[in-house]
């Protein structure tokens, strides 16, 4: 009788933040369809026509869509691989006794906390330009010619400046696992004639397994969104290189003031969302099963 | 083959000299047990012997060459963990292989002994199981077959059965004893407890504070022990120390005589003193027994005596039992 009482009152408790929390996801949801159904230009302002899915059709059959989509594919997993791979090297490093360790890694996860559209600008303005950037000067002084990396490497100089704010997160979370790693695991592995190499592949890897898929499914959702640093450094250009769906739904909103093929947009994102989460699960969620 | 010796062995952590020289020669087949009270650096000299840790200074001979410089690989022998160190992602099979597998042995020769490893541990049926599905006994028994299955020259237990419950310990006791005893493998074991030292050691090393104090047989060790740190280590209850004119009247500084070498009785000659405790453990009773001048006396009796709190005892012991030791500590022998 008790316990029914309380579950009752933990019901009615909670249903306020639920009910809010319910209403603040579902009324945009909701606007974003109705959007998406709608002739919504803000050019011809009042007129929203009913026009059935054809904003999903334009937004689909628009050359920029596929260009977008291939943009934020490469541009996650390049990610990815790099935050991951060099997020486990740092980690193996940051982990052995050195001097001034905690200064170490204190600088090593400083980026983290630098803001997107900063660190964009530092990027852009300090480091990759092509006059004054820190990376012409070492051209230059090395007698080579400058790259103009937002003209010529466009994407991958996106890639380089996400991958360097998202490398600190996977490093931190990587270096938590590997302390966590039974010093008696790898004194048996010693004493059974493990080197380095074999010690790394067969006994550490393996444990930062689990931990390695929580890097890969949280940083995924954070990539598939990234906008600041395209914004700020090259605008989804030249051309198309560097727009991925995020942008071209920013500017199919606030460039061509068309919000309800923006609707639409954003509904799509939310379904190739949706499809990448269910692939990697798949592929690696098994680690997260203990 | 497999004899260790070690030479005026030194290990220093720091400034702190955690083991400040310590020689003693384990013979091919032999089960020797290292025992002391914890921090007197028994686990430190296992890890050295495997090689875990640097010597400071001195030599370790296996079968009479110097490893001190030898990788702990390529020294042969094998180590079991006090957390067993398993590794987690592996089946069983995968653990006990891990080690033939580093050493690039053939994948025919791996299963062959693999399964005859599992076969002697009764794991042959766990063989594809993950560590976590087993129990803490066969999680040891994998640890022991990772161990075998090396063919090693000496296994090194680092208190193998401290994380099992009592009745368990017992059967791993047993079974480790057997196991050794089959293979003729020679064994260095560390625990704290004295009565898995008592029971599973040909010899047995008795360290204390880095220093070897007395390295002999179970028996040697509770009948002849070399000074009052063996003495008041070795047997349970704890010995009875002795000092002031009792001892004097024998020559020593301090007397020790063993709970059960004391006889008990209501009346007559000897130290008269008052039950404070009894514990009834249905076959031995102890009794706590102030004696005024003395202080509290151990004495084990066998079966009930009827003696309660409060009661007068009279105890007086074994004048043959009686270990007399000089004012540095060490036995006089008689």
């Amino acid at each position: 009788m008790a316990t029914r009482q309380t579950h009752m009152l933990g019901r009615i408790l909670i249903a306020p933040s639920v009910l809010l929390l319910f209403i603040w996801m579902i009324v945009p949801l909701v606007m974003t369809i109705y959007f998406s159904v709608l002739h919504y230009d803000l050019l011809n302002p009042g007129v929203h026509d009913f026009i059935g899915f054809e904003n999903y059709y334009y937004f689909l059959t628009d050359p920029a869509f596929l260009a977008s989509l291939k943009n934020t594919l490469v541009l996650v997993g390049s990610v990815l691989i790099i935050t991951v791979v060099l997020g486990t090297l740092v980690a193996l490093l940051m982990d052995q006794p050195v001097i001034g360790r905690n200064f170490v890694r204190l600088m090593v996860i400083a980026p983290f906390f630098v803001m997107p559209t900063v660190s964009a600008l530092v990027w852009k303005n300090l480091l990759m330009h092509p006059v004054s950037g820190f990376f012409a000067w070492i051209a230059t002084s090395l007698g080579f010619r400058p790259i103009d990396w937002f003209a010529q490497a466009p994407l991958f100089s996106i890639i380089l400046i996400v991958a360097w704010q998202w490398l600190p997160f996977a490093t931190l979370i990587l270096l938590t696992a590997l302390q966590s790693l039974d010093e008696e695991q790898k004194e048996a592995a010693e004493m059974d004639g493990a080197h380095a190499f074999s010690t790394f592949f067969y006994i550490t890897l393996p444990h930062l397994a689990r931990p390695i898929t929580v890097v890969i499914l949280i940083e995924t959702i954070f990539l598939l969104s990234v906008f600041a640093e395209i914004f700020v450094t090259t605008g989804g250009g030249p051309g198309l290189q560097t727009t991925n769906i995020a942008f071209l739904i920013y500017s199919q909103a606030l460039i061509q003031y068309d919000v309800g093929g923006a609707s639409a947009g954003g509904l799509v994102a939310v379904v190739i969302a949706n499809i990448v989460a269910i692939i990697l699960v798949r592929l690696v969620g098994k680690n997260l099963e203990t | 083959m497999g004899s260790i010796q070690l030479q005026d062995v030194r290990k220093s952590f720091g400034n702190i000299d955690v083991i400040p020289g310590a020689s003693l020669k384990i013979e091919d087949g032999e089960f020797v047990v290292f025992v002391g009270p914890s921090g007197c650096g028994k686990s430190t000299l296992l890890r050295l012997i495997a090689g875990l840790e640097d010597v400071t200074g001195g030599h370790i001979l296996i079968d009479g060459v110097d490893v001190v410089d030898t990788p702990p690989a390529k020294r042969g022998l094998s180590m079991v963990f006090q957390s067993y160190a398993l590794y987690p992602h592996m089946s069983v099979r995968g653990n006990i292989a891990f080690g033939l597998k580093m050493a690039r042995m053939p994948k025919a020769e791996i299963d062959r002994k693999v399964n005859e490893a599992a076969g002697v541990l009764n794991l042959t049926s766990y063989l594809e199981r993950k560590p976590r599905e087993l129990s803490g006994g066969q999680r040891q028994r994998v640890a022991i077959g990772r161990a075998i299955v090396r063919e090693p020259k000496a296994f090194l237990f680092d208190e193998p059965l401290s994380n099992l419950d009592a009745a368990l310990r017992v059967n791993m006791r047993l079974e480790i004893a057997r196991l050794q005893k089959e293979l003729g493998t020679t064994a260095v074991y560390v625990t704290h407890d004295q009565v898995e030292a008592m029971t599973m050691a040909d010899r047995i090393v008795v360290l204390h504070a880095g220093r070897i104090e007395q390295f002999g047989s179970p028996l040697e060790l509770y009948e002849r022990p070399a000074n009052l740190f063996v003495a008041g280590f070795i047997g349970s209850p704890r010995m009875n120390f002795v000092e002031g004119p009792d001892a004097e009247r024998l020559g020593a500084r301090t007397i020790g005589v063993r709970p059960e070498h004391i006889t008990v009785s209501r009346s007559g000659d000897g130290w008269k003193g008052m039950v404070s405790v009894a514990e009834h453990l249905g076959s031995d009773t102890f009794l706590y027994v102030e004696v005024p001048g003395i202080g509290t006396l151990t004495v084990r009796t066998p079966g009930e005596l009827g003696l309660r709190e409060g009661d007068t005892a009279v105890l007086t012991p074994d004048p043959a039992r009686i270990h007399r030791f000089d004012a540095n500590g060490q036995a006089i022998a008689s």
